[in-house]
Order: structure tokens, then sequence, then C-alpha cells
């Protein structure tokens, strides 16, 4: 009987050990894990930040002008200015059976604001 | 302990003396010995579970102390990832109300030379001349000689040439990270967001600080680690600014002005969509302070929130305005426009004119007349005059979020504000401020009568509960008199079609430091609202010392100078603000046959 319990309990010692190491094992995986992706997101982050710097230097508004008038003769694009404001009915239809789709969205849409 | 005899005889004959039974006398000692024996025995072993007991409660005791520890301290491993949140930015963005970078960091790497570590000096030298063309090998192999340790070779360089600089694969060669302060726009909004520096500067890493501006205002803020990656929004529309500054610059130019400032603000809530001083500077590579010589001459220098001039006729509208508040006049009343003379001071009109004997309210603010002006001030009185300018914020610095705009406070008559400071003050001077003042002024009388704050906050400074500082007539009456300025009065040429541009023109002779004023140097100014019937923005322009030259004859008058070039903003940013033109103008070219293109925004 002793000797059996001596046994069983010895088992025990050596498998809790055993599951004691295995944890230690793996949360010191996760850790390192854990440090190499903190890392990575770094350098993500970094990176994303000099991309929306780039990007918003290569859009300032300075660069912007001075393409547009260098491309004036391709793009021809001016200023906004007041007479560019339209209305709907001023496009013209396109061919392929679309436009009269979205006269009559349109027209709905104004019979709904005038029924409230 | 009683020693007892080994042989028991003599306590045997003893015994027998007294008639008792010897053995039993004996077994009663031996179980006395017995007994005395166990307790001992029961002691020990009781002291000895105790210790096993204190045992293993101080070990289940450590354990379980360890297991609070564990969950009540930060493990290494979040330790690390708030050390890199620390890292990743140090300082929030600051954006334009739509959300574009006006501020941002980048992480720029600077080389440090240990020259004692180096394998070959010369070769390192010739290495890092190659990648930079502007430094020396000769100055550098000098500075790399013995006794040098430590040096910076530069501050800040490119990722190319740091890998290059890299590929040397000189030991003695150090690559330092650090934060720079970018503002990818350049010049624009220079004034608004001031500039950074470095505070403490560490080879590993350096503080960024704000110097002035926003930067400096809300460094508290965009420091922060609570607040992290949210970025510090601004009321400016980037676009609307650098049109602005694209305009007001060619203006000044156009009109031989020695300086220029520009503010456009949201008629209803105080925020400031554009402010602009010129000249102006790179807040990436800010100028010095000025050391000598006039501040104000400083490109540094804010002339929209820090420049404190008399604005001249602008402030008739104040005037104007307290005519009706206080029921002396309504618009169409007739004012007494006669030569008038305040004990020894002639009151003129500008250039000596004659508007003849009598002008209707209106007219006084259309025609700008000095003389109906001082009327309505001598009848309204001091105190009235002081508590509206008070009302209108025209008595202290605004509360704009700007160091400069703290440190400019309006210079008006403290102690003595006679009736003579009452007539000046009533067609502008005498009291001077800012060009915002002028503006959160203009937005708070025409926006139907509640006082508004300028602010560069987006959604704007919210006065709870709102201020009325004229009735909803009056400023109904105001509007219509500043649209009939534009159509019918001084400043014709900032009319834009479409857009209803009301306004009052001001141009006020500049006063000499040593005391009277110049005869030839003014401050021209154009104070204007849009659309008139609703305003939805006001615009300030203001010159100094403008200089047209139309037929041979100079012409200074903001008429002629700050009108146009607040037209022109006008009409450049109105539509980029969303604002479509009324009176369907813009729709009835359809009929021409020209191309529309259709503006989304």
């Amino acid at each position: 009987m002793r000797t059996l319990f001596y046994l069983f309990s010895s088992c025990l010692l050596i498998l809790s050990a055993y599951w004691a190491y295995s944890v230690n094992y793996t949360t010191r995986a996760a850790e390192r894990r854990v440090a190499v992706i903190e890392h990575k997101i770094i350098e993500e982050t970094d990176k994303i930040e000099v991309l929306n710097a780039e990007w918003a230097y290569l859009n300032r508004p300075e660069r912007l002008t001075r393409l547009a008038e260098a491309n004036f003769e391709i793009l021809r694009l001016v200023p906004v200015r007041a007479d560019h404001y339209g209305t709907v009915a001023e496009i013209a239809e396109p061919s392929d059976g679309l436009g009269g789709l979205i006269s009559n969205t349109l027209s709905a849409a104004a019979r709904d604001e005038t029924d409230n | 302990m009683i020693r007892r005899p080994l042989r028991p005889l003599a306590r045997i004959i003893a015994a027998r003396e007294q008639g008792l039974d010897p053995d039993r006398k004996e077994a009663e000692a031996r179980l006395a010995k017995v007994q005395s024996k166990r307790k001992r025995e029961h002691q020990h072993a009781q002291f000895r579970i105790l210790l096993i007991a204190c045992m293993f409660l101080g070990g289940f005791g450590m354990i379980g102390l360890r297991m609070v520890v564990l969950a009540t301290t930060q493990t290494p491993a979040e330790i690390a990832a708030i050390e890199a949140k620390k890292i990743v930015s140090d300082r929030a963005d600051i954006v334009d109300r739509h959300g574009r970078i006006l501020a941002t960091n980048i992480t720029t790497t600077s080389i440090i030379a240990h020259p004692h570590q180096m394998i070959d000096r010369n070769a390192a030298a010739e290495g890092l001349a190659r990648i930079f063309p502007d430094l020396d090998p000769r100055v550098l192999k000098r500075r790399f000689a013995p006794p040098a340790k430590f040096l910076f070779v530069k501050r800040k360089v490119s990722p190319e040439k740091a890998q290059a600089v890299h590929d040397l694969g000189e030991p003695g060669l150090v690559l330092g990270k650090r934060e720079t302060r970018l503002y990818p726009n350049g010049k624009l909004a220079a004034h608004i967001l001031g500039g950074a520096g470095y505070g403490n500067e560490e080879i590993a890493a350096a503080e960024v600080v704000g110097r002035s501006g926003v930067e400096y205002w809300f460094d508290e803020r965009l420091r922060a680690q609570d607040t992290l990656g949210a970025p510090l929004e601004l009321s400016i529309d980037l676009t609307a600014q650098s049109i602005v500054e694209q305009v007001l610059y060619r203006g000044m130019t156009l009109m031989n002005a020695k300086g220029a400032s520009a503010v456009v603000m949201d008629a209803n809530t105080g925020e400031m969509v554009a402010m602009s001083s010129m000249p102006d500077f790179d807040p990436n590579n800010p100028p010095a302070a000025p050391k000598k010589g006039d501040p104000a001459d400083s490109p540094l220098f804010n002339q929209a929130a820090q420049g404190v001039y008399e604005l001249g006729s602008s402030y008739k509208l104040f005037t104007v305005a307290l005519a009706m508040e206080t029921g002396i006049a309504t618009p169409d009343t007739l004012i007494d426009t006669k030569p008038l003379r305040w004990g020894r001071f002639p009151i003129r009109e500008f250039d000596n004119h004659n508007y003849g004997p009598f002008q209707s309210l209106t007219n006084v603010l259309v025609k700008s007349s000095n003389v109906g002006s001082a009327r309505l001030a001598m009848e309204f009185g001091v105190e009235a005059q002081r508590a509206l300018l008070d009302d209108l914020g025209f008595l202290s610095p605004t509360l704009m979020e700007l160091p400069a705009a703290k440190s400019a406070a309006p210079i008006y008559p403290k102690k003595n504000w006679s009736e003579i400071s009452a007539i000046t003050i009533s067609y502008g001077h005498g009291l001077s401020a800012t060009p915002v003042h002028l503006a959160s002024a203009y937005a708070s009388l025409t926006n139907g009568g509640l006082l508004v704050q300028p602010t560069l906050m987006k959604g704007g400074a919210k006065i709870d509960p709102p201020r009325r500082v004229v009735s909803e007539k009056t400023s109904r009456s105001l509007r219509y008199m500043l649209r009939k300025v534009v159509t019918d009065g001084t400043a014709s040429l900032a009319d834009v079609e479409g857009y209803e541009v009301g306004g009052k023109t001001g141009t006020a002779v500049k006063p000499k430091p040593t005391g009277g004023y110049y005869a030839d140097r003014v401050i021209s100014n154009f104070a204007a609202i849009f659309p008139a019937q609703n305003p939805r923005y006001v615009v300030v322009v203001t010159l100094d010392e403008p200089q047209d030259i139309v037929a041979g004859k100079p012409k200074r008058t903001a008429g002629w100078t700050a009108a146009p070039i607040a037209g022109e903003i006008i009409r450049r940013i109105a539509p980029v603000l969303g604002l479509r033109p009324l009176s369907g103008r813009g729709t009835e070219r359809a009929d021409s046959g020209a191309i529309v293109t259709l503006a989304s925004q």
C-alpha cells in the first residue's frame, strides 16, 4: 500500500514538473512572439506615418497648382468657379438607357421631398 | 530532579516502617516517571506539527503572494507594448477640418561618429564625403583625429543616405533615430501652426516641443499620452487657406503693400476657415526672431491675430448698429452731415468731401461719412459706445488659441474715454484692434446678432447661453446696408456675381511712432460678409501701406486696394467651401451651349 502511494506520488511529481516547465516555455515563446509583433507594429506604424506624410507632401496645394498649370494642355484643369455649379438636368443623358433610370429616380426623390 | 538511590532497599524499609506496601509505592513512582516522559514527547510532537504547519503556511503564502504580484503588475510584454507606443508617436498630428495633414512626425536618422572605434578613419572620412558632397574629407579627418570620441556628423539624413552610411561598414559610425516635426505643406498656414523644435536632445531620441502658434498653445495636448493618435483638428480648410494665401500674396505684390493679412471666418460659429499673414515663413525652417528693429516687420509677426491697428471706417458699422439699437435712427432717418467742429477739432470727411446737409443713416455708411458718424456718437454717448464695443470683444485680446492673439491687447482710451474719443472711435480712430477682432465683430453683428468667439478649433467655441449683441432686426438692416456699400458705395470692386458680397471699407492713416500721422501711409482694410442675405462667412483683408498707381495718381483707399482682393478671395473660395451661387446664374449657362462641369464638394 505504502509502495503504491510512493509510486503514485512520484509519478504525479514528474507529471506536474513537466506541466510546469511546458507552461513556462510556452509563456516565454509567447512573450518573444509578442515582442516581435510589437516591433513589427512599430515598423508598420512608422511606415504608415511616413507614407501619410509623403501623401500630404505630394498633395500640397502649391504642388498640385504647379502640376495643373504644367499639364494644362492635357488636363485643362481650372480653379472651381461659381458657374461650374450646375443642375442634374444639364447633364446629357447616357445613351445606354441608364439615363432614363437616373431621371426617374431623381424625379421620384423630388416627389418625396415635396411630399415631406 | 531529586536524585533517587539505585537501590530501593532504603525506601522499602522506610515504607515497611510506615506500614505501607513497598511494591505499590514503587509502581506509583514508575507511573509518575512514564507519565512525565509521555508529556514531554507529546510536547515535542506538538512542536513538530507546528513547525511543519508553519513551513506549509510559509510556502503557500509565498506562492499566493507571488500570484497576487503577477496579477496586479504588468508583464514585461505589456511594458514593452507601452514603451513601443511612446516611441511610435510622441506628438499628435495636426489636421485641417477635413482631416488633411498640416503637421506630422517622421523619423529621421542622425549620423554620429565614435572615432576611437573606427577601423580606418581616413576611409570613413572619404566615404562620408562621397555620400554627402557638402562635407569636406579633410575637415572630417581633422575632426576624427584623437582624442575625439563622439561627434555629430549630420543631424538629419534621409533613409537612403543613412543606408549608404551603413553600407560603409565602419563600426565607428553610428546611426541614431530621432523624430522630426514635418509640415508637408511648407509655408501654408505658417502663422497658425507656428513651429516646433527640440527640447531635451539625446543620441537615441529627442523630445519635440512646440515653439509658437498652435504647436505651442496645444503643446501639452499634442504630447499627452492618453489622447495618443487622436490628431488635433483645426477649423482651417486647407484648400481655402491655400487660395487665400495665393490671392493675398498676388494682391499684396500688385498693390505694392509691405504687408497684408486675410481672415476668413464662419459667421455663425466663429471658426477660422483661413487666416494668413504676409510675408510668411516656412515652419520647417523658421527664421530667427529679430533681435532689433520693429518685430512687426518680421515674417514671424502674425498681422491678422497680432497686429493692432486703427481700422478706420470699418468701425462705422458699430456706430450705425448702435444708432439703430438705441432707437436714435432707423435706416431711413436723415442724419445731419453739415461740416462739424468739436471744440477746436474740425471733423472732416475723407478728401474734404461734402455730402450735403443731410444723409440717411444707410447713406452715412454707404458714403462713409465721418461727420454723420460723429453726430451719431455725440447722440448715443460714450457709455453706450463703450458697452457695445466691450460686448463685441474690442476691449480685450481675442480668445483665439494662439499665443500671438493672447498678447495682442487692443489700444483704447482706458481712463479718459471722452466725447472726442467717442467721436473719433465712431469712424475708426483712437481704438486699435486686430483684424480678427474686426472679423468676429462683423460676424456677431450680421449673423442675426449673436456673439461669436473666434477660434481655430473645429466645431467652434460654443457660447452658452447664446449672447445677443444686437436685435435680429438691427442685424438684418446692417446686412442690407453692407450690401448697399458694395452695390452703390465705396466697395464696388468687391462684388462677386452670385455671392451677394456686402462689406465696408476702411482706410486709416498710419500713426507715426513719434506721434501724429503720416500723410501718405495707410492701413487699408475691407470687412466683407457673404452671402449678404444670410451670411455664411466673414472675410477681412488688411493691407499695410498699399499704393496702386492708377492713371499716374497713387490710390491708397481700401475701395481700390483691399476690396478687390477680398472680392477675388470670395470668388475663389466660395465654390470651394461648397456654396452654390445664388440667383441661379451659374445654372443659366446651359442655354449658351457651354459644357457644364459639375463641381462636387
